[in-house]
């Protein structure tokens, strides 16, 4: 791989606990290519959701180094690491995170306003944005006017307004019936494979994994399994009542 | 700009969205700014009441009371024995520059009888000048001249109170025959109303007539050619000081008066006694201030209060607002922007209230009240520099949140 998009080098993190010391990275070492779909696999307590923080720059590592498009940003300060959350990456939580009470547009146009997109810009991005997952006409609905379906949706929106790098999407099925989580994945495999944007998900269900074309298994904070797979396997066992 | 711009669009929306909660924060700072407002009106409104009597004895007036003498070792208080002549008042007016005008008098408590009404007053004989020393334009009729002072002329000028007592409604008193101790008197004019004195005094029970009649024809012959009040003006407010030093060197020299040796008078100013009231009602205001600060402190405290459990509920929105881009300064501001608009807004609000409330005391209760721009002003700014300083903390506790745990924070 000459020039991986996301490049993890021996990386740590241990978390003192009192006197305890937890290491929840036990020197992980992974390259990712733009362009790649890759799924994070695990059992809770694995690694894999600090493994997440420290993609999304959330976190900083206690040891190693993590470049992103070449640059390091394991070091950064916080404020360094909130401009590269702006610009490079963009988030999918399990439970939607919208900001209530506000509407869906002024949740998309949030990662602008942080980005200093100017103010007549903004509101057609989000438009936009919006649109391109399905939700025109609803951008003055509040989060809780909106199913889960169209609240992942709209969270979609917002990881995308700002035209990231890498989009990281926590267990984004999580809270979703069957029927849903299959459209939201339609919607992030198209993400994939028509505009080419990397996409790292985090899940621990296999059949949300058969999405992606690589699945990183973690155990003990280290991982343990790295399988490319086919990328046919996209419709299976997902949607039951379908097939 | 834009930054700002946004800000405030979220800090009101943050507002709006708790309503009741916003209001009732705002309560501390409108009771605050209120009071302060209204306790300096109401403190600056008794000032210039107070003012205004004082200087409703004369303009620039200075009063030379007779007293303090040494008499075979007897000291006696002001006014005992009246030791002025009226050679000193014309001394005075003639060799003191920065003396306008001089005016000296004799007075005494007299009856005075109208028909079949009678009353007790204080009767004056005083120069013609009087008039314009004390500034006293009368409502009806006129004042006397100094032709009734040549020739003793039996004329009488009379006070409201005086008016009010023997005449009934309606009726003119210029032109009536009165009988002062029994001496028949033509009223000629009647003086407009000065209200009381600071210390309580009817300035408008009072009638006055010609120095040469008082004492030829109802004072009596005691002391003939002593006064009991000399009177003068200084030329011009800035002058009071000097006027004051040249009349205490005159009369120093006329009584004869040795460097070790009591002074036989005293000169007083109005001023003195206008700034030593003033100082007695600037502590009242300064005390009234203090209070109601403090209402504005506990204000504050109530906003930094209510920005704490907002930030603890919000921390999610925080990890959110985090997790997308917001810089520790973002989101310092968007709550130090909600204090600030808590607080200026609880500001306006009380400044209306604390106008309104002026109002109605001085309505209601009669109390001259004046507003003061510079208190509204600065209680309106405070109230905004208490939002910024009761705002930074609960603001910098929600940017130093740890995105990841702001995000997990159920």
């Amino acid at each position: 791989m000459p020039n991986p998009l996301i490049e993890v080098r021996d990386v740590w993190k241990i978390y003192e606990l009192g006197d305890v010391a937890v290491q929840a990275l036990r020197g992980v070492s992974v390259e990712i290519a733009a362009g790649e779909f890759v799924a994070v696999m695990g059992a809770s307590g694995s690694g894999k959701s600090t493994f997440m923080n420290i993609v999304g720059c959330l976190d900083r590592p206690t040891r190693g180094v993590y470049r992103l498009a070449g640059t390091d940003v394991s070091t950064l300060a916080a404020d360094e690491r909130a401009a590269i959350r702006n610009r490079q990456l963009g988030f999918v939580f399990q439970n939607f995170n919208l900001i209530p009470r506000t509407s869906a547009i002024e949740n998309v146009e949030l990662p602008l306003f942080y980005g200093d997109v100017p103010l007549r810009d903004q509101r057609q991005r989000a438009r936009d944005a919006l649109a391109a997952v399905g939700l025109s006409g609803r951008e003055e609905h509040l989060p809780s006017q909106l199913s889960g379906g169209q609240q992942q949706r709209v969270a979609i929106a917002r990881a995308l307004v700002n035209s990231p790098a890498v989009l990281l999407a926590d267990e984004p099925t999580g809270n979703l019936d069957t029927r849903t989580s299959e459209e939201i994945l339609d919607i992030v495999r198209r993400l994939n494979e028509d505009q080419g944007l990397t996409i790292v998900l985090v899940t621990h269900e296999p059949d949300i994994a058969a999405y992606a074309r690589r699945v990183l298994t973690f155990r003990d904070g280290q991982i343990v399994a790295d399988v490319q797979q086919a990328s046919g396997r996209k419709r299976v066992a997902v949607g039951n009542i379908e097939t | 700009m834009k930054l700002l711009r946004m800000t405030m669009r979220t800090a009101l929306r943050a507002l709006r969205r708790n309503k009741l909660r916003s209001a009732l924060t705002m309560l501390g700072i409108i009771i605050g700014v209120a009071a302060v407002i209204t306790m300096v009106s109401i403190g600056q409104g008794a000032d210039a009441a107070v003012q205004k009597q004082i200087l409703s004895l004369g303009t620039n007036l200075l009063m030379v009371i007779p007293g303090a003498t040494t008499s075979s070792g007897v000291r006696s208080g002001w006014g005992g024995v009246s030791n002025l002549t009226t050679a000193d008042a014309v001394a005075i007016k003639r060799e003191c520059s920065s003396v306008a005008d001089v005016t000296y008098f004799r007075r005494q408590v007299v009856q005075v009888i109208y028909g079949d009404q009678n009353w007790s007053t204080v009767a004056q004989g005083a120069t013609p000048s009087y008039q314009s020393v004390r500034d006293w334009p009368v409502v009806a009729g006129s004042f006397y001249t100094q032709r009734d002072e040549d020739t003793a002329n039996r004329v009488v000028v009379l006070g409201r109170t005086v008016v009010d007592h023997l005449f009934g409604p309606g009726e003119d008193p210029v032109g009536a025959q009165v009988r002062i101790k029994d001496v028949p008197f033509r009223v000629i004019g009647v003086l407009e109303s000065k209200g009381q004195t600071t210390w309580g005094q009817d300035q408008d029970d009072v009638l006055v007539m010609p120095f040469s009649t008082a004492e030829r024809r109802v004072l009596g012959t005691g002391f003939i050619g002593t006064v009991d009040m000399i009177f003068a003006s200084a030329v011009a407010t800035d002058e009071i000081e000097e006027a004051s030093k040249q009349i205490t060197a005159l009369l120093h020299d006329r009584h004869h008066i040795q460097p070790a040796q009591d002074d036989d008078f005293t000169v007083r100013s109005l001023n003195d006694m206008a700034k030593a009231s003033e100082s007695a009602s600037q502590v009242m205001t300064n005390l009234l201030l203090s209070v109601a600060s403090i209402s504005l402190l506990v204000g504050g405290i109530g906003i930094m209060n209510i920005l704490l459990v907002s930030v603890t509920e919000r921390t999610r929105e925080i990890g959110i607002r985090m997790a997308v881009g917001a810089k520790s300064r973002h989101i310092l501001l968007q709550f130090l922007v909600e204090a600030i608009v808590l607080s200026m807004v609880g500001g306006f609000a009380g400044m209306l209230l604390g106008i309104a409330a002026a109002k109605l005391v001085s309505h209601l209760a009669e109390w001259p009240t004046l507003l003061s721009v510079p208190a509204v002003a600065g209680s309106f700014l405070f109230s905004g520099a208490v939002g910024v300083f009761f705002g930074f903390y609960p603001a910098r506790k929600a940017a130093r949140l740890d995105p990841i745990a702001a995000l997990r924070y159920e």
